[in-house]
Parts: C-alpha cells; structure tokens; sequence
C-alpha cells in the first residue's frame, strides 16, 4: 500500500490515530531532567562511598599481606610496623557489652511503659516530644554529659582520686553510650510497640488476659523485629562514636594493661576502635595504612553486628 | 486503658449464679436474664453516645442490637464486657448487671469478667500465630486445666471448624479464609468456656455462604450460650434472633448532639412484623437508615 494512499477501512484510521498519539506524545521534558539529576546525585554519592571504600581496603589489604592476623592481636605501639588493634577490639566489644546489658533492658522497658501503661496524658506526650529530641542532640554534648557526671561527680573522690567509676574508665565510657543510645532504643521499640494493631490487643483482652499477658504474648512479640531493628541502630551508633569517649578520655594508642582484677579493668583506663583510629590518624604517614586497616575493622564489626541482628530478626519473624 | 489498672488489682470471682448478697436485692435481675441494664451512658470525652439505656438481656437466646450506624450499638455492646475501658475517654455510668453483680462496680475485675462475657470482632482479628496456638491462648492465660488439644479440638468443632482445618492446626491462622478466620475467631471465644458471647458485626466481611453458616452456628450455641449481637443486616437479625433490639440516634440541632437511644425492644417477632414504635417501623421497612 501506498504510503499516501488513504486506509482501507475506518477500523484502521483509528489504530493509526493510536499509534501515532502514543508515539508523539510529548514527553514531561521536566521530569526527564529531574530524573537525571536523581540519578547523578546517587552516581556521585556511590562514587564517594566507593573511592572512600578503595583507600581504606588499599591500606587494610598491604597491612594484611605484610603481617596477617597480627595485626589483629597486637597492641598498641609506637611503631606503626608493631602497632595492632586488639585493644581497641576488645574496648569497642566492651562498650556494646554495656550498651546491651544497660541501655537495652531500660529502653524497652520504658517503651512498653510509655506506649501500654502510661495515662495518655501531656505528662506522656511531653515526655515523648523531649525523648525525641534527645535522639537528635550531638553526641559530644553526651561526651560533655559523661565528663561531667561520670568522670568527674562519680569518679573522683574527696582527694580527687579514682572513686566510683574510676573517672577516666571503661565504666564512665559504657555509661556515657548507654546514655547517648537509651533514646534511640526507646522510640525505635515505642514505633514498633505502637504499629502493633490494636485489634490483636482486643482480641487478647476479649478472652480474658490481663494487660500484662496481652503485652508479653502478643505485643512483644509482634513487636520484636521492630525493636530488634532498633537495637542494631543503637549498637553500630555505640560502636562508631568517637567524640563522647575521646571527651571522656579513651587511650588513643599507647597504653598496656597488667593482671587487674575485673573490677579494676572496669575502673581502669580504656580505648575503642574510634579511639584507636583518631590516635594514629594525627601520627605519622607511616600510620596511613594500619588506620586504613583499622578502619577496616571497625566496618567489620558493624557489618557483622547488623547481619547477625538482621538474622534474628529474619528468624523472628518466621517463628509466626 | 488506665482504668484497668486499678481494676485489675482486685481480683473478684464473679459467681455463675449470684448468692444473695445483702443489698443487692433491688440489683437482682428475675433468674431468666443474664444481663439487666439500668439506665447506662456513654460519654467519649464531652460526647454523649449512649443515654440512658434500660433493658434485660434474657439467658441462652439469641439477642440482637440493630439500628442505623452511628447510634451506639458498638459502644453499648462493649459495656457489657467492659471492653470500653480500653478507650481512655469512654465513660460509662448506670449499671450494668450480670447476674446479680454490677460489672462497673469498683471491685470487679475487668480481666475476669471478659473471661465470662467473650467478645467476636467486626473484623476477624486472629492472633499472628497457629490456628492452634489462637485456640490455646485463652485457656492458657485463665489457667483452664484439662488436655489442651481435646480442648482445641472441642472449640473448633462447636464453631464448626474442625473438619476444614484438623489437617493444619499448627500453620498459620492467616492462611485461612475470612469466614473460617471469624469462626475460628468463635471457637476462640468459646475456648475459654465462657457464659455470654457478644458478637459485633460479625458477617460483615463475610459472603452470604459464610455468613449462613456463621448463623447457624449462632443457632446451635444458643443451646449452651446466652448470644447478643449487633448486625446491619435486618434479615439476619429477624433469622437469628430471640429478641431485638431498635436503636436510633436522636439530633439535638441547637446543641449539635447526637446521641444513640433505645427505641424499642421486643421479641423479633414482633419488631419485624407489628413494631409499636413509628421509627421502628420506618427503619425495618427500609424508609429510613
Ligand atoms: N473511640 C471513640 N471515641 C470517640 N467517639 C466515638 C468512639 N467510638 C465511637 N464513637 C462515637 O460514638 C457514636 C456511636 O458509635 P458506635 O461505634 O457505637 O456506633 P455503631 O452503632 O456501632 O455504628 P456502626 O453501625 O456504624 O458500627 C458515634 O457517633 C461515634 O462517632
Ligand atoms: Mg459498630
């Protein structure tokens, strides 16, 4: 058929009208831009993240091929060749530890108590609001809190020596995040108490449990993968924070411990991987790789704390 | 939800017959009611949902709350389990008795009475958990001693269930339709052995084959239950029901109120085919509502 000669029939007069209106349909040029300028902001933060990622794995990986796991098991030292971040290691677990026994049972705690017990009132409401913006406050200011409180009222006693806390110490540290991360715990296990539906405490209630069952057997554990979620934030929060423990006085490389008792431990000096990573970021270039590998550890850790909350919250979920 | 608290610190058995309690006699309802309200409100807040409602709820009969939406028929039911103290601003004053015992006195145990008095939800509401771990749950919290899978078993059939699912009790109780969902919601009610079921809406998400069979069970439980149940739909009320109960929703203009009344309650019989009432007659002939 001709190109000019007319269609056969009316029927395909219109599928062409079609056609054509579908091909020519003039594009929302905006939009178009829009989405270009999306998609180059995600290419360049992607960027960033990957030529931030290659520095550090450079420096981790000729760490690695010269020394191996030593570098995981020594500690602190003045030469970057015998430097290793055991210590830090160690610290970093040991604040989560305190995170976890302190932080965790008070924040859920205070959860359930704000979203199931307490009068909905504005007592509750400006408790709420305040907890909140807690959540937002810089973390040096916990840093400034944590020297105040625990360092300097706790620690030390009538002759200025090592009291409660033992001032500059593990403890004064793991309180100092405990505090710092208590917020965060709190409204990400309100949410998740809150987003529970209500039906299900009415049924609960409707065959004769009593609020405190209804909480326990039914809301908790529809609850639990939100609240789980929230403590992974808590713990990768407690576990990157430099400021509040370099405020409050972290070892920042060069430190040794003898055969302390626990308690002495507790009360003694204390570094972090943050801490350890400001210490040998202000030394020489021939610090550059072992921080690199430093960091690289500490981005290990986190990963591997998120997988294993993730899993359990995976695991969670399925059990219903 | 505050009022449970202190509630809930007193722990009152409430006899399944009442004893004669000194004083109580002008509380006693004649022994064929279970339930008798005396001039009940509801206020949400500074809202006056429900005035003054007075009526018997008669033992082992099918009672069933009908009217436009809107005029209290929910909020009226959850005085009778004490389900509104879950509503921080419901307030509820009158009385309502059961058998004997005013179930807003200040020593009644909420918990307790909603062991006795089961409620079945609009929607179905089953927990996240196994049709058999759903069943267990009551009889596991109120201590119900005996073998929990005869129990299980014993519910799901009187609900009418047990043949669709005795093949899948531990999987998950959304895995099941919505019309076995609410009868399982019945059977566990029933599981906890209870004397008063109270039913809101309870076909309303329901086709009309689930909803025929939701009836029927209905029917048969009213052997061993006392039945109340709000329901939209005029023929299920005039199939199931013993009594009805019309309620409407009187508009103060000048004070923007609305607020839900009892306009007549009868034997269904008489509701659906010579109501006394002129607004009774509108509403079931479906000139109004
Ligand atoms: N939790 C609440 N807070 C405030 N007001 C409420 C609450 N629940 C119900 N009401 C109001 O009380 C009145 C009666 O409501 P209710 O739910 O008892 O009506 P209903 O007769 O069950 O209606 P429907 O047939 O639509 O279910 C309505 O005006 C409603 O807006
Ligand atoms: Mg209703």
């Amino acid at each position: 058929m001709a190109a000019a000669a007319p269609p056969a029939n009316p029927a395909s007069i219109t599928t062409l009208a079609v056609e054509r209106s579908l091909a020519s349909r003039k594009r929302d040029w905006l939009g178009q831009v829009f989405q270009v300028v999306l998609l180059l902001s995600l290419i360049l933060s992607l960027a960033i993240i990957v030529f931030l990622l290659s520095n550090v794995l450079g420096g981790a990986w000729r760490v690695w091929t010269d020394r191996g796991t030593d570098f995981l098991t020594e500690g602190g030292s003045r030469q970057a060749e015998a430097a290793g971040v055991w210590q830090g290691i160690r610290g970093t677990l040991t604040l989560v530890g305190f995170v976890v026994l302190l932080a965790f049972p008070i924040g859920i705690a205070s959860a359930i108590y704000l979203e199931e017990y307490a009068p909905d009132n504005t007592l509750t409401k400006f408790i709420n609001v305040n907890i909140r913006n807690l959540t937002g406050v810089p973390s040096v200011v916990y840093g400034l809190l944590g020297l105040a409180v625990f360092v300097r009222t706790f620690g030390l006693d009538r002759n200025d020596e090592g009291g409660l806390t033992g001032g500059k110490s593990v403890i004064s540290a793991g309180l100092t995040l405990a505090v710092l991360v208590l917020p965060i715990v709190i409204i990400t296990s309100a949410e998740a108490i809150r987003a529970v539906p209500r039906s299900i405490r009415e049924a609960g209630y409707g065959v004769g449990a009593s609020r405190w069952e209804v909480t326990r057997m039914l809301v908790l554990p529809s609850a639990a993968p939100g609240i789980l979620t929230g403590t992974v934030l808590a713990i990768s929060r407690a576990m990157g924070e430099a400021a509040p423990i370099l405020l409050i006085g972290a070892n920042t490389g060069f430190f040794s411990s003898g055969n302390q008792s626990f308690v002495e431990q507790l009360q003694g000096t204390f570094t972090a991987l943050p801490a350890v990573i400001f210490g040998w970021a202000r030394e020489t270039s021939e610090f550059r790789d072992v921080t690199a590998a430093a960091i690289f550890v500490l981005l290990v850790i986190t990963v591997l704390a998120n997988g294993t909350a993730v899993w359990l919250r995976n695991r969670f979920e399925k059990q219903w | 939800m505050n009022q449970l608290t202190e509630q809930t610190l007193v722990t009152v058995t409430l006899p399944e017959s009442s004893p004669e309690r000194s004083g109580d006699a002008a509380n006693r309802a004649d022994d064929d009611s279970v339930f008798s309200l005396r001039g009940v409100n509801v206020h949400y807040g500074s809202f006056h949902a429900v005035r003054d409602i007075t009526m018997e709820i008669p033992r082992r009969q099918i009672t069933a709350l009908i009217g436009p939406s809107g005029c209290g028929k929910s909020t009226l039911l959850r005085c009778f389990n004490r389900m509104n103290d879950l509503i921080t601003t419901a307030k509820v004053s009158g009385s309502v008795i059961y058998n004997g015992e005013n179930l807003y006195d200040s020593y009644v145990d909420a918990v307790e009475v909603r062991r006795r008095i089961g409620m079945v939800f609009q929607k179905p509401n089953p927990f996240p958990k196994s049709i058999y771990d759903n069943i267990a749950f009551g009889p596991k919290v109120n201590g119900i001693k005996g073998n929990m899978d005869d129990l299980v078993e014993q519910a799901l059939r009187d609900a009418a269930l047990w043949d669709e699912v005795k093949d899948k009790l531990k999987q998950n109780a959304y895995g099941l339709s919505g019309g076995q969902q609410q009868r399982m919601c019945i059977a566990r009610a029933i599981a906890v052995q209870p004397d008063v079921i109270l039913m809101d809406e309870p076909c309303s998400a329901l086709d009309p084959i689930a909803s025929a069979r939701i009836e029927d069970l209905m029917t048969e439980l009213k052997a061993q239950y006392t039945i109340v149940i709000v329901t939209h739909n005029m023929q299920q009320a005039a199939r199931v029901s013993d009594r009805t109960a019309f309620f409407t929703v009187e508009v103060d203009e000048a004070r923007s109120s609305r607020t839900g009344i009892l306009v007549e309650f009868d034997t269904a019989q008489r509701i659906f085919t010579n109501p006394s009432d002129s607004r009774t007659e509108a509403y079931i002939t479906g000139r109004f509502g």
